[in-house]
């Protein structure tokens, strides 16, 4: 039988099935410090063992402070989020985890470092208590968030309690245009099919833009597969995804090295493999987009204006709008282009990779923020990134145009440490979320691509990045 | 876990179509490392005026009169009624345990998220698709007549309205099984374990290098 991706990914690593209802078995576990507390608790109080210590990789990321390390976790000011470092810490000790601390170089965003270390490999289920795990499918891996109670669950008997989902195939077929990203991808995808649009499906993306992309950009539109409400997007692997794995910490040795690759090379859906929804789209026909409203799928091009509710198509979306407008402090009809903005954010697991910041950078080399910008943070992904981009020299270009170039974390994308927006504040941001008061109680966000968020630092307002180019 | 079997409870509606886990638990109470005493905190923005933060004393906040939570009619509901795609956003489980702590024991909703629906069944926490049109009705009905109430009836998979109309709803199974009984999904997954380890066992010989 001609199976898809997720057929293959799915199917071998069933341990047991009963009535449609599986046990799969997780070969890698992500652990971060907000939603793993709880799980520790419960193993300790039933006198629990982690099933296999050497699946999981920890990273403290939500609560960091992405200004002064040099204090290390006695720098984090508020004792809330301390004690909840320090509580990773211990257990992490305690069971014998390998954690990367909050002064470890390898230390960053959960959903960076993981492929980062090649610690996320084809043919992997990664799992995570963070929705965002479906950013691991980029390595044609089914990897996707789970609760608290769910961490608890694989770290006692390495399995996850699945019902299979259905497969739906998201083909981009043609050339991305200048200025046009893996996150533009994502945005137009999700404001094609809505924010339910993959709920209970696993998207595979494919056609010519996929394979196109680089890991970075799989990464970015993975990310967002739960956007559109699947839990886990995938992209099959190529030579992008093995040049990319080798040679780092966690992939395989050398001795296993070809046997590897000859495995990861069938990870691919069959020809003419069927899946339950199909949706195609125009790689040409993308323009760089921005969200509007509070919801991701609120989203349109960089050379339309915000809706009027007179159109919706139904009196719940009519007011959900209304209720956007009302949020966002917009008017109908607006263009895009005359938004002004107060702070910029370019970070997040969906864009604080090292190819992300050299395009910021490149929007930004040589021009200054603009005077109406409060401020505009970089947030690298990790250690690693971050020293990257200073050996590129990235950091002095986003300094002299006036950008703060911070320390790693998730920072601004959920405002859990004390970066965040003021109530009222309208924000540029390379973040998932344009929820309320996602970024901040009364805040106001705009989901843009890397690019398209150094040009509106730059700008003060909404800009089409292909002017800067 | 508390087993659910029978909920004879008062409805609250939420009118929103896509409710995200943001707006049900904000972020500054995930800094919690314990799984209770998130109630107070359930949508925090939307229910009191003020900005909370974890460890205030909520019985002095400015709260929302506007807010279904805070209308006296509401008091005392375990029944949420909420729109399509309820539960959509991060995949935090304190969403459900802050539901739950408030008093919540089921949400009937068109269509939810799949993570948040996953956390509930978790929780002891019933999560029931109904199609639009019924939950359409619902609202109206809700609205017009003060105290409410729904009979849900896991065994039989019926919500009851007090004029006696039954509503069916399907529920998986297993879950089914889990949440009548109160079983810890972990204390059944361990019954499994031979059969894990030999999987194991398998999986490590045919690709070494996930084990490194």
């Amino acid at each position: 039988m001609k199976k898809t991706l997720y057929d293959k990914l799915f199917d071998s690593h069933v341990v047991h099935e009963e009535n449609g209802t599986a046990l799969i078995y997780i070969d890698r576990h992500l652990v971060h410090e907000v939603t793993s507390p709880q799980a520790f608790e419960g193993l300790k109080l039933s006198g629990r063992k982690l099933w296999r210590i050497n699946s999981i990789l920890a990273v403290p990321d939500h609560n960091v402070p992405t200004t002064d390390r040099s204090t290390g976790i006695q720098g984090i000011t508020d004792p809330i989020s301390r004690l909840q470092v320090e509580t990773l810490d211990k257990n992490c000790g305690d069971f014998g985890v390998t954690e990367f601390k909050m002064d470890d170089v390898r230390q960053g965003i959960v959903h960076v470092i993981g492929p980062e270390q090649g610690a996320t490999l084809p043919g992997m289920t990664v799992v995570c208590g963070d929705s965002h795990t479906s950013t691991h499918g980029a390595f044609a891996a089914l990897a996707h968030g789970i609760g608290t109670s769910e961490v608890e669950h694989v770290m006692a008997t390495q399995c996850l309690v699945q019902k299979k989902s259905k497969a739906m195939q998201i083909n981009v077929e043609g050339e991305l245009g200048l200025g046009v990203t893996a996150k533009d991808v994502a945005l137009a995808v999700i404001g094609k099919i809505g924010t339910a649009g993959g709920t209970g499906y696993a998207i595979e993306f494919a056609g010519s833009a996929i394979r196109g992309l680089t890991m970075e950009g799989r990464m970015t539109l993975c990310n967002m597969a739960i956007e559109a409400g699947a839990r886990a997007g995938m992209v099959a692997a190529d030579d992008t995804t093995i040049d990319y794995i080798k040679g780092r910490p966690f992939a395989p040795k050398p001795d296993q090295w070809d046997a590897a690759v000859s495995y990861w090379r069938t990870l691919h859906s069959d020809d003419g493999a069927k899946f339950d929804a199909v949706v195609n789209i125009d790689a040409a026909s993308i323009l760089p987009q921005v969200t509007w409203g509070t919801s991701p799928e609120m989203v349109i091009d960089i050379n339309g204006s915000v809706p009027d509710p007179k159109d919706a198509h139904s009196d719940v979306q009519r007011q959900d709008w209304e209720r956007a407008l009302q949020y966002m402090g917009l008017e109908a009809n607006t263009p895009v282009s005359d938004i002004m903005i107060d702070k910029v954010f370019i970070g997040s697991c969906t864009n604080s990779r090292i190819e992300d910041l050299r395009a910021a950078a490149r929007v930004a080399q040589g021009k200054h923020i603009a005077s109406n910008v409060k401020l505009a943070l970089v947030v690298p992904g990790s250690g690693l990134v971050k020293a990257q981009a200073e050996k590129e020299g990235l950091d002095k270009i986003f300094k002299d145009a006036g950008f703060e170039w911070r320390e790693p974390g998730c920072s601004m994308c959920l405002a859990m440490n004390a970066d965040r927006l003021e109530p009222g504040e309208r924000c540029a941001s390379t973040s998932n979320r344009n929820f309320e008061g996602r970024q901040g109680q009364g805040g106001r966000t705009h989901l843009v691509s890397p690019e398209m968020a150094a040009a509106a630092a730059v700008s003060g307002h909404f800009v089409d990045v292909r002017q800067l180019m | 876990m508390k087993p659910f079997t029978l909920l004879d409870g008062l409805v609250v509606p939420l009118d929103r179509a896509n409710v995200d886990t943001d707006a049900i638990i904000p972020k500054q109470f995930l800094k919690s490392i314990k799984r209770s005493g998130f109630g107070p905190n359930a949508f925090d923005e939307w229910r009191y005026l003020d900005h909370g933060e974890p460890g205030m004393d909520n019985s002095k906040r400015q709260i929302n009169p506007d807010f279904v939570l805070n209308k006296p009619r509401y008091q005392g509901g375990s029944v949420l009624l909420a729109r399509e795609n309820f539960g959509c956003g991060s995949s935090r489980e304190h969403a459900p345990w802050a539901l739950e702590d408030y008093g919540f024991r089921s949400i009937i909703a068109p269509s939810f998220a799949d993570i948040f629906f996953n956390n509930c069944f978790k929780n002891g926490m019933l999560p029931i698709v109904l199609p639009a049109e019924i939950v359409d009705e619902l609202f109206q009905e809700v609205e017009a007549q003060s105290g409410y109430q729904l009979a849900i009836d896991l065994e039989a998979q019926t919500v009851i309205t007090p004029s006696g109309k039954s509503y069916p709803f399907e529920v998986d199974a297993f879950r089914k099984h889990c949440l009548l009984n109160g079983l810890d999904d972990i204390g059944l997954t361990m019954q499994q374990q031979d059969k894990i380890k030999a999987f194991e066992i398998k999986h490590q010989a045919s690709q070494p290098w996930l084990f490194n």
